[in-house]
Protein backbone atom coordinates (compact mmCIF):
# COMPACT_ATOMS: atom_id res chain seq x y z
CA UNK A 1 0.00 0.00 0.00
CA UNK A 2 2.67 2.63 0.98
CA UNK A 3 4.80 1.05 -1.89
CA UNK A 4 1.65 1.92 -4.65
CA UNK A 5 1.48 5.85 -3.01
CA UNK A 6 5.15 6.54 -3.31
CA UNK A 7 5.10 4.94 -6.98
CA UNK A 8 2.53 7.42 -7.72
CA UNK A 9 3.56 9.76 -5.50
CA UNK A 10 7.34 10.32 -6.98
CA UNK A 11 6.29 9.34 -10.54
CA UNK A 12 3.84 12.31 -11.03
CA UNK A 13 6.42 14.43 -9.60
CA UNK A 14 9.31 13.30 -11.96
CA UNK A 15 6.80 13.79 -14.76
CA UNK A 16 5.57 16.82 -14.13
CA UNK A 17 9.23 18.13 -13.32
CA UNK A 18 10.45 16.79 -16.65
CA UNK A 19 7.64 18.95 -18.47
CA UNK A 20 8.42 21.57 -16.72
CA UNK A 21 12.44 21.36 -17.75
CA UNK A 22 11.56 20.93 -21.41
CA UNK A 23 9.14 24.24 -21.31
CA UNK A 24 10.15 26.18 -18.37
CA UNK A 25 11.02 29.87 -19.82
CA UNK A 26 13.87 30.75 -18.00
CA UNK A 27 16.59 28.22 -17.84
CA UNK A 28 17.32 28.66 -14.18
CA UNK A 29 14.01 27.05 -13.18
CA UNK A 30 15.15 24.46 -15.96
CA UNK A 31 18.00 23.60 -13.57
CA UNK A 32 15.94 23.43 -10.64
CA UNK A 33 13.50 21.58 -11.93
CA UNK A 34 16.11 18.72 -13.36
CA UNK A 35 16.85 18.87 -9.59
CA UNK A 36 13.33 17.42 -8.42
CA UNK A 37 12.75 15.50 -11.28
CA UNK A 38 16.69 13.67 -9.90
CA UNK A 39 15.27 13.58 -6.61
CA UNK A 40 12.32 11.97 -7.86
CA UNK A 41 13.83 9.27 -9.66
CA UNK A 42 15.99 9.00 -6.42
CA UNK A 43 13.39 7.73 -4.45
CA UNK A 44 11.83 5.55 -6.90
CA UNK A 45 15.30 3.44 -7.00
CA UNK A 46 14.87 2.99 -3.26
CA UNK A 47 11.73 2.13 -3.91
CA UNK A 48 12.92 -0.77 -6.83
CA UNK A 49 15.88 -1.68 -4.34
CA UNK A 50 18.95 -0.20 -6.00
CA UNK A 51 19.49 2.09 -2.71
CA UNK A 52 23.17 2.89 -3.43
CA UNK A 53 22.46 4.00 -7.07
CA UNK A 54 19.82 6.09 -5.64
CA UNK A 55 22.76 7.57 -3.29
CA UNK A 56 24.81 8.38 -5.61
CA UNK A 57 22.11 9.93 -7.97
CA UNK A 58 21.62 12.42 -5.51
CA UNK A 59 25.13 12.90 -5.00
CA UNK A 60 26.47 12.83 -8.77
CA UNK A 61 23.72 14.08 -10.36
CA UNK A 62 21.91 16.80 -7.71
CA UNK A 63 25.65 17.44 -5.88
CA UNK A 64 27.93 17.53 -9.03
CA UNK A 65 25.96 17.51 -13.22
CA UNK A 66 23.01 19.82 -11.71
CA UNK A 67 24.94 22.70 -9.76
CA UNK A 68 27.66 22.61 -12.89
CA UNK A 69 24.48 23.21 -15.09
CA UNK A 70 23.14 25.96 -12.48
CA UNK A 71 27.01 27.66 -12.75
CA UNK A 72 26.79 27.76 -16.29
CA UNK A 73 23.37 29.12 -16.76
CA UNK A 74 24.02 31.86 -13.96
CA UNK A 75 27.54 32.64 -14.98
CA UNK A 76 27.18 32.95 -19.12
CA UNK A 77 25.75 36.49 -19.50
CA UNK A 78 22.67 35.15 -21.57
CA UNK A 79 20.51 37.07 -23.32
CA UNK A 80 17.27 35.75 -22.30
CA UNK A 81 15.04 37.72 -24.86
CA UNK A 82 17.25 36.07 -28.07
CA UNK A 83 16.79 32.25 -26.69
CA UNK A 84 13.33 32.36 -25.79
CA UNK A 85 12.38 29.83 -28.70
CA UNK A 86 9.41 30.36 -30.69
CA UNK A 87 6.78 28.17 -29.52
CA UNK A 88 4.86 28.06 -32.74
CA UNK A 89 7.23 27.62 -35.17
CA UNK A 90 9.31 24.59 -33.61
CA UNK A 91 5.89 23.12 -32.02
CA UNK A 92 4.69 20.95 -34.95
CA UNK A 93 7.68 18.98 -35.38
CA UNK A 94 8.89 18.20 -32.12
CA UNK A 95 4.83 16.93 -31.22
CA UNK A 96 5.24 15.19 -34.46
CA UNK A 97 8.35 13.53 -33.58
CA UNK A 98 6.98 13.06 -30.33
CA UNK A 99 3.91 11.03 -31.21
CA UNK A 100 5.57 9.17 -33.38
CA UNK A 101 8.36 7.87 -31.25
CA UNK A 102 5.78 7.38 -28.32
CA UNK A 103 3.94 5.55 -30.68
CA UNK A 104 6.96 3.15 -32.00
CA UNK A 105 7.39 2.69 -28.26
CA UNK A 106 4.28 1.75 -27.25
CA UNK A 107 3.94 -0.73 -30.14
CA UNK A 108 7.06 -2.30 -29.15
CA UNK A 109 5.29 -2.27 -25.71
CA UNK A 110 2.35 -4.34 -27.01
CA UNK A 111 4.26 -6.74 -29.27
CA UNK A 112 5.77 -7.90 -26.08
CA UNK A 113 4.89 -10.86 -23.61
CA UNK A 114 6.12 -11.61 -19.84
CA UNK A 115 6.32 -14.98 -18.80
CA UNK A 116 3.62 -15.37 -15.22
CA UNK A 117 4.31 -13.87 -12.31
CA UNK A 118 7.75 -12.56 -14.23
CA UNK A 119 6.29 -8.87 -14.10
CA UNK A 120 6.36 -8.49 -10.46
CA UNK A 121 9.07 -6.91 -9.32
CA UNK A 122 10.89 -9.03 -6.76
CA UNK A 123 14.59 -7.84 -4.97
CA UNK A 124 17.76 -7.34 -6.91
CA UNK A 125 19.58 -8.16 -4.50
CA UNK A 126 20.88 -11.82 -3.86
CA UNK A 127 19.11 -12.69 -0.28
CA UNK A 128 20.66 -12.19 3.03
CA UNK A 129 23.33 -9.20 1.32
CA UNK A 130 22.55 -5.76 1.28
CA UNK A 131 22.14 -3.86 -2.17
CA UNK A 132 25.87 -1.80 -1.71
CA UNK A 133 27.59 -5.35 -0.70
CA UNK A 134 26.28 -7.13 -3.71
CA UNK A 135 27.29 -4.25 -6.43
CA UNK A 136 30.17 -4.27 -4.67
CA UNK A 137 31.09 -8.08 -5.14
CA UNK A 138 30.10 -7.17 -9.13
CA UNK A 139 32.10 -3.92 -10.14
CA UNK A 140 35.31 -5.30 -7.96
CA UNK A 141 35.26 -9.03 -9.65
CA UNK A 142 33.47 -9.04 -12.89
CA UNK A 143 33.49 -5.96 -13.73
CA UNK A 144 36.67 -4.82 -12.62
CA UNK A 145 38.44 -3.16 -16.05
CA UNK A 146 35.21 -1.85 -17.05
CA UNK A 147 35.20 -0.05 -13.61
CA UNK A 148 38.62 1.23 -13.57
CA UNK A 149 37.75 2.47 -17.36
CA UNK A 150 35.07 4.55 -16.58
CA UNK A 151 37.63 6.00 -14.04
CA UNK A 152 39.45 6.81 -16.67
CA UNK A 153 36.67 8.34 -18.60
CA UNK A 154 35.74 10.69 -16.18
CA UNK A 155 40.04 11.69 -15.67
CA UNK A 156 40.10 12.53 -19.67
CA UNK A 157 36.36 14.84 -18.81
CA UNK A 158 38.09 16.31 -16.19
CA UNK A 159 41.22 17.10 -18.21
CA UNK A 160 39.34 17.83 -21.23
CA UNK A 161 37.27 20.31 -19.89
CA UNK A 162 40.63 21.90 -17.94
CA UNK A 163 42.27 22.49 -21.41
CA UNK A 164 39.12 23.77 -22.96
CA UNK A 165 38.45 26.07 -20.68
CA UNK A 166 41.67 27.42 -19.47
CA UNK A 167 42.88 30.66 -21.24
CA UNK A 168 46.06 32.15 -21.36
CA UNK A 169 45.11 36.03 -22.17
CA UNK A 170 47.95 38.39 -23.10
CA UNK A 171 49.67 41.50 -21.53
CA UNK A 172 48.67 40.23 -17.78
CA UNK A 173 51.35 40.60 -14.94
CA UNK A 174 51.08 37.53 -13.50
CA UNK A 175 53.76 35.96 -11.06
CA UNK A 176 56.07 33.04 -12.43
CA UNK A 177 57.01 30.98 -9.69
CA UNK A 178 59.15 28.52 -11.87
CA UNK A 179 61.50 31.93 -12.60
CA UNK A 180 61.36 32.78 -9.08
CA UNK A 181 62.72 29.71 -7.70
CA UNK A 182 65.06 29.11 -10.25
CA UNK A 183 66.85 32.80 -9.49
CA UNK A 184 70.67 32.67 -7.87
CA UNK A 185 72.39 34.16 -5.33
CA UNK A 186 74.65 36.11 -7.76
CA UNK A 187 71.46 37.39 -10.12
CA UNK A 188 69.57 38.91 -7.08
CA UNK A 189 72.04 40.53 -4.69
CA UNK A 190 75.43 42.30 -5.57
CA UNK A 191 77.74 43.37 -2.76
CA UNK A 192 79.15 46.64 -2.83
CA UNK A 193 81.91 47.64 -0.89
CA UNK A 194 81.26 51.17 0.47
CA UNK A 195 84.49 53.81 1.19
CA UNK A 196 83.36 55.42 4.35
CA UNK A 197 82.71 59.14 3.68
CA UNK A 198 81.74 58.66 -0.23
CA UNK A 199 78.37 57.27 -0.78
CA UNK A 200 77.73 54.28 -3.55
CA UNK B 1 -3.68 -2.64 -7.89
CA UNK B 2 0.59 -3.59 -7.03
CA UNK B 3 2.94 -1.72 -8.99
CA UNK B 4 4.23 -4.22 -11.74
CA UNK B 5 6.93 -3.61 -14.11
CA UNK B 6 5.08 -2.40 -16.79
CA UNK B 7 3.96 0.71 -14.68
CA UNK B 8 8.12 1.65 -14.33
CA UNK B 9 8.07 1.12 -18.30
CA UNK B 10 5.66 3.05 -19.25
CA UNK B 11 7.10 5.85 -16.67
CA UNK B 12 10.23 6.25 -18.42
CA UNK B 13 9.08 5.86 -22.04
CA UNK B 14 7.21 9.35 -21.00
CA UNK B 15 10.20 10.63 -19.85
CA UNK B 16 12.42 9.05 -22.94
CA UNK B 17 9.63 10.61 -25.43
CA UNK B 18 9.89 14.28 -23.00
CA UNK B 19 13.43 14.76 -23.23
CA UNK B 20 13.47 13.80 -27.44
CA UNK B 21 10.40 16.61 -27.93
CA UNK B 22 12.43 18.96 -25.33
CA UNK B 23 15.13 18.70 -28.20
CA UNK B 24 13.57 19.27 -30.91
CA UNK B 25 11.25 22.36 -29.08
CA UNK B 26 14.29 24.39 -27.65
CA UNK B 27 16.42 24.76 -30.70
CA UNK B 28 17.98 27.90 -29.18
CA UNK B 29 19.61 27.44 -26.07
CA UNK B 30 22.62 24.78 -25.81
CA UNK B 31 22.34 24.06 -22.15
CA UNK B 32 18.01 23.00 -22.26
CA UNK B 33 19.43 21.02 -24.83
CA UNK B 34 22.13 19.56 -22.37
CA UNK B 35 19.09 19.18 -20.07
CA UNK B 36 16.85 17.26 -22.34
CA UNK B 37 19.71 14.64 -22.86
CA UNK B 38 20.20 14.47 -18.92
CA UNK B 39 16.76 13.61 -19.08
CA UNK B 40 17.33 10.90 -21.37
CA UNK B 41 20.04 9.48 -20.14
CA UNK B 42 18.07 9.41 -16.54
CA UNK B 43 15.24 7.19 -18.04
CA UNK B 44 17.60 4.97 -19.47
CA UNK B 45 19.23 4.26 -15.71
CA UNK B 46 15.55 4.04 -14.89
CA UNK B 47 14.89 1.47 -17.64
CA UNK B 48 18.00 -0.48 -16.55
CA UNK B 49 17.05 -0.60 -12.82
CA UNK B 50 13.78 -1.75 -13.36
CA UNK B 51 14.93 -5.08 -15.19
CA UNK B 52 17.48 -5.81 -12.75
CA UNK B 53 15.02 -5.91 -10.31
CA UNK B 54 12.32 -7.69 -12.03
CA UNK B 55 15.27 -10.24 -13.00
CA UNK B 56 16.57 -10.34 -9.84
CA UNK B 57 19.91 -9.57 -11.89
CA UNK B 58 22.50 -6.94 -10.44
CA UNK B 59 24.17 -6.65 -13.92
CA UNK B 60 21.74 -3.34 -14.60
CA UNK B 61 22.52 -1.98 -11.98
CA UNK B 62 26.57 -1.95 -12.36
CA UNK B 63 25.26 -0.70 -16.21
CA UNK B 64 23.20 1.80 -14.97
CA UNK B 65 26.62 2.96 -12.86
CA UNK B 66 28.27 3.20 -16.11
CA UNK B 67 26.03 5.19 -17.52
CA UNK B 68 25.84 7.55 -14.95
CA UNK B 69 29.64 8.67 -14.93
CA UNK B 70 29.33 9.14 -18.86
CA UNK B 71 26.92 11.39 -17.91
CA UNK B 72 28.98 13.31 -15.67
CA UNK B 73 31.86 13.38 -18.32
CA UNK B 74 29.43 13.99 -21.01
CA UNK B 75 28.04 17.47 -19.27
CA UNK B 76 31.25 18.28 -17.89
CA UNK B 77 32.71 18.60 -21.43
CA UNK B 78 29.61 19.72 -22.78
CA UNK B 79 29.02 22.75 -20.50
CA UNK B 80 32.90 23.16 -20.76
CA UNK B 81 32.61 23.41 -24.85
CA UNK B 82 29.58 26.03 -23.97
CA UNK B 83 31.91 28.13 -22.22
CA UNK B 84 34.47 28.31 -24.87
CA UNK B 85 32.00 28.84 -27.45
CA UNK B 86 30.39 31.91 -25.00
CA UNK B 87 33.67 33.42 -24.87
CA UNK B 88 34.73 33.42 -28.51
CA UNK B 89 31.05 34.48 -29.71
CA UNK B 90 29.13 36.14 -26.81
CA UNK B 91 26.05 34.17 -27.55
CA UNK B 92 25.16 30.21 -27.36
CA UNK B 93 22.36 30.67 -29.83
CA UNK B 94 22.12 27.50 -31.84
CA UNK B 95 21.17 29.14 -34.91
CA UNK B 96 24.12 31.00 -35.33
CA UNK B 97 25.96 28.23 -35.28
CA UNK B 98 26.40 28.04 -39.44
CA UNK B 99 29.88 28.90 -39.82
CA UNK B 100 30.36 25.17 -41.25
CA UNK B 101 27.05 24.85 -43.61
CA UNK B 102 26.46 21.95 -42.88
Amino acid sequence: MIYTFGFYLFSSILLASSIMVVFARNPVHSVLFLILAFFNTAGLFVLLGAEFLGMILVIVYVGAVAVLFLFVVMMLNIHMAELKYKLKEHLPIGLMVGIVLFIELIMAFIGWSVADGRAELASPTPAGIENSVALGQLIYTKYFMLFQLSGLVLLVAMIGSIVLTLNHRKGIKKQNIADQVARSRDEAVKLVDVPIGKGV
Amino acid sequence: MAITLFHYIALSAIIFTLGIVGIFLNRRNVIVILMCVELILLSVNLNLVTFSTSMSDMTGQVFSMFILTVAAAEAAIGLAIVVVYFRNRGSINIEKIDAMKG
